[in-house]
């Protein structure tokens, strides 16, 4: 059975006037239809680049060197503009991380929706605006008649992006990309936000790639995990078996990190140094200079993804045994 | 409709024009001068088209209020003995006409070649730039007198005074249109690498449809305020290219060129027949000024003082 999506060995280089940095470094996952997936790290690890390089808008010095996407079985980074537009917004829905801005001022609610119907293919006005009205309701706006007619700057930050969700819903697409879909929501939005993407997605049936750093919206939603640094995937697995036993040091000082394992009062833990920036990533295990067990093989020998347990699970760490 | 109404009434477009009286008046004047220009045919005395009412024996007759005038030409009338308020009436409209048709050219020029420069940017946005640079490096007046050199070549003078307005239309607007190229582009470059613009892409919209539907309205508020002191501008380039000869014809005079007729004659004491079209130019155009000023100071958000 051919899954949902593929991705085969993704590499993507920005092509700079000194040289060639690597952003993704051969990742490979998949996802099957109506599966969730939580792609998590800090800044900087390709999160958002691996999203961007799905549906092949990776902006300019950027471009995919080498792997495969399979969507559906087809090969996207070969497909030609035209067609790929086509597989943009309407199989392949994104959601971003600001509705301040990924939305147009100057034209109306109903306008930015109908207009995606109208890009893929002929419909009429009417039917369009029923379509928009319809996953109004959805998203649960309320009096989306009048919602319809209104800009973007009479909404506020919540609503914004349920009608950002709406947009990216309106063609039924088979999977959603959400690059930080709550990042610039206050937390009980968050709450809400998360919940009803999570109530979408069982009920439409749809894929989600959820791009976050936000461990515990992960665990919320999602049923898989994959944990980037510095542009190569270092654990991945099924989400409860990760975040309660993580294996590689990364995760498990990610999970550390979380507020909500401590004392009241005491010092938060922290994963100490920055992640690497792309210029300067250091040879073997891009993060040993930050790991507490590190020796000189993880200096000298970049770690493969190993799988350990069950087939599902794996861990590029030098120091975890199979 | 009644909706847009309601929303307009509540805005802070017309509250800011409710406050500032200056930009009443200019709207006024402004509104008043359009609508003579319109109804020129209604308002206005005499046909100075018409050779049966001109008569060469009522010529050079000064104001009304001045003791040889008559009742019968309230501003006097000009060398050919037409009268001036008519010659005038007729003159503003050919001079609005010109500088909307003259806007509405270097817009849609300046607009097109402005967003495709600003939006697909690198060899493009520079070629195109290049060319408005060298535009703008042309003096228009140079290559107003070659345009209409060429043209009286091709077409025969006989033809030029018919073909005048649209000539001086396509001059104008050829001249001027790096204008709106430089400030769309500009504007498209902020906007271009905003957010919305890459939602549209993720929506699989085509760039066409990108730039002209995302991109371009919002640029609009920096083509708003050009407009207005760019037909400031086509009118006064009208004017001078008609002073200097190059404009409308002596038949069918614009108010530069009633200007220039009546200029020979200013020492000889036929001074009005300058006076009144050069007042009617200067109001003209400043009104649209303190209008054009007006609009820049609501439409700027940096300057917003609600």
């Amino acid at each position: 059975m051919t899954h949902l999506l593929e991705i085969e060995d993704l590499q993507v280089k920005f092509a700079l006037r000194f040289g060639e940095l690597t952003a993704i470094d051969g990742i490979s996952f998949t996802l099957d239809k109506g599966e969730r997936l939580g792609l998590v790290g800090e800044s900087g690890a390709g999160k958002s680049v691996t999203g961007f390089a799905i549906i092949n808008l990776l902006s300019k010095p950027g471009y995919i060197s080498g792997g495969r996407v399979l969507f559906n079985g087809q090969e996207l980074n070969r497909l030609q503009d035209e067609a790929m537009r086509d597989i943009r917004g309407n199989c392949i829905g994104m959601i971003f991380q600001d509705p301040m801005m990924t939305l147009n001022p100057v034209l109306s609610i109903g306008t930015q929706m109908v207009e995606t119907l109208y890009a893929h293919g002929n419909i009429s006005r009417k039917n369009a605006e029923k379509i928009a009205l319809e996953k109004l309701q959805k998203v649960q706006i309320p009096s989306p008649e009048k919602r319809l007619k209104q800009y973007p700057h009479e909404f506020s930050g919540g609503m914004r992006q349920r009608i950002v969700i709406a947009i990216a819903l309106i063609t039924d697409p088979d999977l959603i990309i959400a690059d930080e879909p709550t990042t610039a929501l206050d937390v009980t939005i968050q709450a809400e936000i998360m919940d009803l993407l999570l109530s979408l997605c069982e009920s439409e049936d749809m894929g989600l790639i959820l791009i976050t750093h936000d461990l515990a919206v992960v665990s919320q939603v999602t049923k898989k995990i994959a944990v980037m640094y510095a542009g190569k995937i270092v654990e991945a697995g099924l989400t409860e078996a990760v975040i309660t036993e993580p294996k590689h040091p990364y995760t498990q000082g990610l999970i550390k990190a979380l507020p909500g394992s401590l004392q009241p009062g005491s010092r938060l833990n922290q994963i100490p140094g920055m992640m690497p920036t792309l210029t300067d990533i250091p040879p073997g295990c891009a993060f040993h200079p930050r790991c507490t067990i590190s020796d000189s093989k993880c200096e000298s020998k970049t770690p493969m993804l190993v799988s350990i347990n069950d087939q599902n699970r794996v861990v590029a760490c030098h120091m975890v045994k199979t | 409709m009644n909706r847009s109404w309601q929303r307009f009434k509540k805005s802070y477009l017309l509250y800011s024009f409710k406050q500032d009286w200056v930009a009443i008046a200019s709207f006024i004047v402004l509104a008043n001068l359009i609508l003579i220009s319109i109804l020129a045919p209604v308002l206005a005395p005499y046909n100075p088209y018409d050779p049966l009412s001109i008569d060469i024996m009522n010529s050079e007759i000064p104001p009304a209020w001045i003791e040889e005038g008559t009742k019968a030409f309230i501003f006097g009338t000009d060398i050919q003995g037409r009268d001036l308020l008519s010659t005038m009436i007729y003159g503003l409209r050919l001079s609005v006409i010109i500088g909307i048709g003259a806007v509405l050219l270097q817009a849609f020029l300046g607009i097109s070649v402005g967003l495709t420069a600003g939006y697909i940017g690198g060899k493009v946005d520079a070629v195109l730039m290049r060319i408005a640079d060298i535009q703008l490096s042309f003096p228009y007046l140079m290559v107003a007198i070659f345009i209409s050199a060429i043209f009286q070549v091709v077409f025969g003078i006989g033809r030029f005074e018919e073909l005048a307005v649209p000539l001086l239309v396509v001059i104008i607007g050829l001249a001027e249109w790096p204008v709106y190229a430089r400030t769309v582009r500009a504007s498209v470059m902020g906007e271009k690498n905003k957010e919305y613009v890459e939602a549209a892409r993720v929506i699989g919209l085509s760039r066409k449809i990108i730039m002209v539907r995302h991109i371009l309205p919002n640029t609009m508020t920096s083509v708003l305020v050009i407009s207005t002191i760019q037909v400031a501008n086509a009118v006064m380039s009208e004017a001078a290219l008609s002073f200097l000869g190059l404009g409308m014809p002596v038949t069918k005079p614009s108010l530069g060129s009633l200007i220039k007729s009546g200029f020979e004659y200013i020492f000889s004491g036929s001074w009005w027949i300058t006076f009144f079209p050069g007042i009617a130019l200067i109001v003209f155009v400043l009104v649209i000024n303190l209008l054009g000023d007006w609009l820049r100071d609501v439409l700027n958000p940096k300057l917003y003082k609600g």
